[in-house]
């Protein structure tokens, strides 16, 4: 049984198509990567995910029971809107992280507020996410105080302290100077190794094809192909996806 | 003659007046402007419409015709007297200074980018969290300056209210005038700058107090 399936996704923004019927599906623990070229309609499939977008025809479903139908998003309230979220985490590409909190604040300000467990717990929880992400020293400093890598690790603790079923991130080293881009990649393979569900909206081909369960190559809103990053990288079968990497590879 | 101390006695007297308009204006107003701003912000395009005509309305006729409006208007229409000179006063200056704060509170809120509110929203908070524990305080440190102006102008506004002849810093040294005495006129400059002096000091203050953060 899947934990997400995602059947026929479709978005427009005005009378531009951006999604145009996506279908997919990602096992519990599994990683997948989105790549494609810009516009293709990888953000917005993960933003209509996260229900940053809503998606106006297709449904969502997570372990077999189907959480959103966008034919029926009129009925949805906002509290069952804000329930849905929670399924699902995201990782920012330029982190937003709030700058007004220190770091530990920054991780546990949601949980406090959505009131997930004891205030003690939910502190105890932040303190486990930043020793994860190697940032155990910089609990009491603020965003800016920060490299844009440390940011990001912040951002993916602030994320995990909710517990969601699945991880996205949108391009979580695309802002981030060449040199800092290691040390979240480094943190987001070791919660693909700790089987955390993930789906990675990324550039980085290499490190796709190092962590990924499952690669699936958009282009122009559509699933142009998916299969395991062996397949995909190695034998593409469509010719689009042959040539997106060998221009992005080389 | 009068002496120096009498002068000076009587100028605190209206200092009085000067500093009840001043707290009372800043206290009312600016919540009022939160909401105006709120509604002119509303995506609910009628309410948007009404709210950005009445602060045009506002903004765009003095605040000295706006104080007599208010204290000779409903007197007018009811045939009795129906606010105070000083209720008059606070509710022009009130409603007067809502309006201007609305909309540099719109041009903060405005201003803070979607990544902000969009980060709230997969945290699965409530608009009204995502609010008043994201966004005002980054609103906050993002309208300091323009908002200490603003402050600094209602303290040499409050003048306006001798127009309907509350006796505050200015009228009460004009009093003297009838006297043949003007310096006691130039002398209430030393009481704004005073004023004006300490609020400079507390923006300060607060300013320096919210630079541990960048927004």
């Amino acid at each position: 049984m899947p934990i997400l399936e995602v059947k026929n996704l479709v978005k427009s923004f005005g009378k531009t198509e951006v999604l145009k019927g996506i279908d997919f599906s990602i096992e519990k623990g599994d990683v997948l990567s989105i790549i494609g070229s810009s516009g293709s309609g990888k953000t917005t499939l993960l933003r209509c995910l996260n229900f940053l977008e809503f998606a106006e025809n297709g449904t969502i479903a997570i372990n077999d029971k189907v959480i959103y139908d966008g034919s029926e998003k009129a009925k949805m309230s906002e509290q069952y809107i804000r329930e849905m979220r929670l399924h699902f985490g995201l990782v920012f590409q330029s982190f937003n992280l709030f700058p007004q909190y220190n770091v530990l604040k920054n991780i546990t300000l949601a949980p406090m507020l959505l009131k997930t467990d004891t205030p003690e717990n939910i502190e105890k929880h932040a303190l486990e996410l930043l020793e994860k992400v190697g940032l155990s020293d910089k609990l009491s400093s603020y965003p800016c105080e920060l490299s844009g890598g440390q940011q990001q690790r912040v951002a993916i603790a602030r994320a995990l302290a909710l517990s969601p079923d699945i991880l996205c991130f949108d391009e979580p080293t695309s802002a981030l100077d060449p040199e800092l881009t290691g040390e979240v990649l480094k943190v987001i393979k070791q919660l693909a190794e700790h089987d955390t569900t993930m789906i990675i909206v990324t550039h980085e081909m290499n490190f796709a094809r190092e962590v990924s369960d499952k690669v699936i190559f958009m282009d122009e809103g559509v699933i142009a192909e998916q299969g395991t990053a062996k397949e995909l990288f190695e034998n593409p079968k469509n010719e689009r996806t042959a040539t997106f990497i060998n221009t992005i590879t080389k | 003659m009068m002496g120096f101390w009498e002068v000076t006695l009587s100028l605190i007297g209206g200092l009085k007046y000067t500093c009840l308009i001043f707290a009372l204006t800043l206290v009312l107003a600016l919540p009022l402007g939160l909401v105006i701003s709120f509604g002119s912000m509303s995506k609910f395009k009628p309410l948007g419409y009404v709210v950005k005509t009445f602060v045009w309305i506002i903004r765009g006729v003095p605040l000295m015709l706006q104080v007599i409006i208010f204290f000779y208007v409903p007197g007018f229409l009811l045939g009795t007297p129906v606010l105070s000179r000083f209720a008059s006063v606070i509710a022009a200056f009130v409603i007067n200074y809502a309006c201007y704060f609305s909309e540099i509170y719109r041009g903060g809120i405005e201003s803070i980018a979607k990544g902000q509110y969009e980060a709230g929203q997969v945290l699965g908070m409530t608009k009204s969290q995502i609010f008043f524990k994201i966004i005002l305080m980054q609103v906050v440190k993002r309208i300091l300056a323009p908002m200490s102006n603003e402050v600094i102008t209602l303290v040499k506004d409050t003048a306006l209210a001798r127009v309907i002849m509350i006796v505050e810093v200015i009228q009460a040294a004009q009093n003297f005038a009838g006297y043949g005495l003007m310096w006691p006129l130039f002398y209430t400059a030393v009481f704004y700058l005073a004023f004006v002096g300490i609020l400079t000091l507390v923006f300060g203050y607060f300013e320096k107090k919210l630079s541990y953060y960048k927004v």
